[in-house]
């Protein structure tokens, strides 16, 4: 049996090259398809990518309970002083590793459009570089506090204009110094910029209030203990998240939207490369009935006939699946952009991440087309009648 | 027409493969359909927002608000027709995944200014009159199924009730618009119920997120929007004014290339399974060259023959692409929006429909001209030898 299989597909591989043109289209096709599949899908795993290194398990925010974001979120000093006594809070030698942080939004030009954008500008203190310790600056320096000087992330300067060491930006009478460029493990802080708290604060009239405290735990477990102490102080108002899962409940619409989308459009070109794939093997058995047929004179069976047929299906389609999981690999992965997200109101960039795991998807899907589009045809060619066969053409 | 008979058996001799060409061609427009759509719910405001409405938001960041007293100086500009304010109120309903866009507007310049919503007169006289009545977009009201008099409860993330509860509106009204491009999704309520209701000291009272200017002139439009910015330079709240279609063209440009890369790949795809389906028709038509030799033979003419075969490419390009045309449209029309509000003006635009129509045309005419031409350059006695 086994060995008759060998055989037929043998012989049918091998006169592929007589058939090269329908078959070079099949593999087209799926081309095609998996190539905007996994485009597609490589932005969504991309700014899934940013949004979750962004977050670390053993780091919480605080933020005015019913706050959807950091953005609708707002405490007073007073209330984050009283946030960073709580027990549960991880300290050092300088204290406890709690940092209040002001978020607010600054216009500022795209490059890749010149128009303005929704820049997120994160005010903070000499310990916010105690809880963000994955956070570096990596050109220049750090801002001195109490001046008009900011530190741009790694991305943010390479997607807004005029954002690099050195240079001086204004934002409406206030003017600011660009005195470093920091890097934080290619998460969304990147596309932040940094500065003193308290100039944050007078700048945007914002008296001595905060958006948010970050706070490192003292152990994995201390979330419930934190929890507690903060729920149960009568004076505060406040609900606490960790970061993944905080940056998770950000990412949701866009990430909704693009899989959507995505999903529904690669889902539609597959059933069009489907039957492409369909009608190229339909073809290949019709231009070979009277080989069929002399096979299974010579007394091979159905089954050594069905899988040689299904056997090309799927070597058409893995091929096809191959060389568009390459193109795309090519042409996305890495790619640098920036978009808007609509819970937090500002830019995020992010880089399309063709992931390994994106690829797999991408090869079970061609595999399954070519499955599905032999399957019909290798059908006909197993219930080909034998006379009829041989006297056609 | 007298030969339909014979169009119509050649299309059914190897009817497999002729129903899958026909499927092939019919998803990929279905997919043209769908992917103009999407392209046209990214970019729509841009389409209609006109020259005549300026838009005035702060200087420094869109979400800080600007003083409401600016009302007064804004009117009363030499070239300002109109002036209406709004506030981003970002309320909840039930659950974040409800998204709808919420303002706080000022309903009768609000309406004024936008005069292109439609609203049936009882309903507009209710709302106006209603100081926590709501005004909703269709597409909203078909979504949550509300009905006039309903009661909807937003709770405020940005703005608070000082007792902590959410804010409750009463559906007085449903707005429609002949345009499809305007968005049918807003939920419009009265600025005073919120700047009445929210404490004086605390953030928003008594500021509104941006103002809407209608010009008497749009030609000046730039000039007028210089102008009133200069008049708030130097102030504690200085003002950005630009048009209303460039404002909502660099809101796109901030969504960014994600929608014109999705766009670009899937037209290249599209095109890739046109050009395979167009393949496969061509194929058909080649295999019978000797017929075709066979029919001039018989003494049909070359121009005959090659309209035969055109008839046959462009049926089955017609009948596949309108179809999916059609349907496209169909699911749009039923369906709308599959993101929940994320891209709420997907629909087909005339413009994109006719380019639709002008590929069925070019598909079936492409794909049968080659090998009829090709068979028509062939003298008879070697078609008829072929194979």
């Amino acid at each position: 049996m086994l060995s008759q299989v060998l055989a037929v597909t043998g012989v049918n591989l091998l006169s592929i090259r007589q058939r090269l043109g329908a078959s070079a289209v099949a593999v087209l096709g799926v081309v095609g398809v998996v190539v905007v599949f996994v485009g597609v899908l490589s932005i969504a795993e991309g700014f899934r990518n940013a949004m979750r290194t962004t977050g670390d398990e053993d780091t919480v925010m605080v933020m005015r309970s019913g706050a959807d974001s950091e953005m609708t979120s707002g405490l007073s000093g007073e209330h984050a002083r009283l946030v960073a006594e709580k027990p549960g809070i991880a300290a050092d030698s300088a204290g406890p590793l709690a940092s209040p942080e002001l978020l607010v939004i600054v216009n500022h030009p795209l490059r890749r459009s010149g128009t303005d954008a929704n820049v997120p500008m994160r005010g903070v203190e000499p310990r916010a570089f105690a809880v963000h310790d994955t956070l570096h600056v990596v050109e220049g320096r750090n801002f001195v506090p109490g001046k008009n000087e900011v530190i741009a992330g790694r991305a943010a300067s390479k997607q807004f204009t005029g954002l690099d060491v050195g240079t001086t930006v204004r934002w409406g009478q206030n003017e600011w110094q660009v005195v470093g460029i920091f890097e934080s493990g290619g998460s969304a802080a990147e596309t932040e910029l940094w500065c003193d708290a308290k100039v944050l604060q007078a700048a945007y009239r914002r008296g001595n209030s905060y958006q948010s405290v970050y706070a490192k735990l003292a152990s994995h477990d201390s979330f419930a203990t934190l929890k507690d102490a903060l729920t149960t102080d009568p004076q505060l108002k406040l609900t606490l998240i960790r970061e993944p899962e905080y940056y998770e409940r950000e990412s949701e619409t866009l990430q909704t939207v693009i899989r959507t989308v995505g999903f529904a459009i690669a889902g539609l070109m597959g059933l069009g490369a489907l039957f492409s794939a369909i009608n190229t093997m339909y073809n290949a058995v019709a231009s070979r009935a009277r080989e069929i047929a002399t096979f299974r004179a010579l007394g091979f069976g159905s089954v050594p006939v069905v899988m040689s047929v299904l056997v090309e299906a799927i070597l058409i389609s893995l091929l096809g699946g191959v060389i568009g999981g390459a193109i795309a690999w090519a042409a996305f992965d890495g790619f640098q952009t920036t978009t808007m997200n609509f819970q937090s109101f500002s830019q995020v960039a992010f880089a399309f991440a063709v992931t390994p795991k994106l690829l797999a998807l991408a090869l079970f899907y061609s595999v399954l087309m070519g499955l599905l589009g032999g399957l019909f045809p290798a059908w006909r060619a197993a219930r080909l009648p034998v006379v009829t066969a041989l006297r056609e053409l | 027409m007298k030969f339909f008979p014979l169009v119509w058996r050649n299309l059914l001799r190897r009817k497999v493969r002729t129903i899958f060409t026909l499927l092939s061609v019919f998803v990929a427009f279905l997919l043209f359909g769908l992917l103009m759509a999407i392209r046209a719910g990214f970019t729509a405001g841009v389409t209609i927002a006109g020259a005549e409405r300026l838009v005035m938001i702060d200087k420094i960041a869109l979400i800080n608000p600007i003083p409401l007293s600016y009302l007064e100086r804004i009117k009363s500009t030499e070239g300002v027709k109109d002036v209406t304010h709004a506030n981003w109120f970002n309320g909840i309903y039930q659950d974040a995944k409800n998204f709808f866009p919420n303002f706080a507007v000022d309903p009768e310049s609000w309406l004024r200014v936008y005069s292109e919503l439609k609203i049936p007169e009882d309903q507009k006289k209710a709302w106006l009159a209603d100081r926590t009545g709501a005004l909703v977009g269709v597409t909203t009201v078909r979504r949550f199924g509300w009905k006039v008099g309903d009661r909807v409860p937003l709770q405020g993330v940005i703005y608070r009730r000082p007792d902590g509860l959410p804010w409750e509106f009463t559906i007085d009204g449903f707005y429609d618009a002949d345009e499809k491009a305007v968005d049918k999704t807003q939920f419009l309520f009265h600025y005073d119920y919120m700047n009445e209701t929210v404490p004086a000291a605390s953030y928003g009272h008594n500021m509104v997120g941006w103002y809407v200017i209608k010009v008497a002139n749009p030609a000046e439009s730039e000039a007028l929007a210089k102008k009133l910015d200069a008049m708030f330079e130097n102030s504690s709240s200085e003002t950005k004014t630009a048009t209303e279609k460039a404002f909502v063209k660099g809101f796109a440009d901030q969504i960014g290339d994600i929608a014109t890369i999705m766009i670009v790949i899937a037209t290249a795809v599209l095109f890739t399974i046109l050009l395979v389906s167009a393949n496969t028709m061509a194929q058909s038509i080649r295999e019978r060259t000797n017929e075709l030799a066979v029919l001039k033979t018989l003494g049909f003419t070359d121009a005959r023959v090659l309209r035969l075969v055109l008839a046959e490419s462009c049926f089955m390009a017609a009948v596949a692409g309108i179809l999916g045309l059609a349907t496209a449209w169909g699911l749009l029309t039923l369906i709308g929006d599959p993101t929940n509000g994320m891209i709420p003006n997907m629909y087909l635009t005339p413009r994109d429909l006719a380019l639709g129509v002008a590929i069925v045309v070019a598909l079936g005419v492409a794909t049968g001209c080659a090998p009829a031409v090709q068979a028509s350059r062939l003298k008879i006695v070697d078609a008829l030898r072929r194979n």
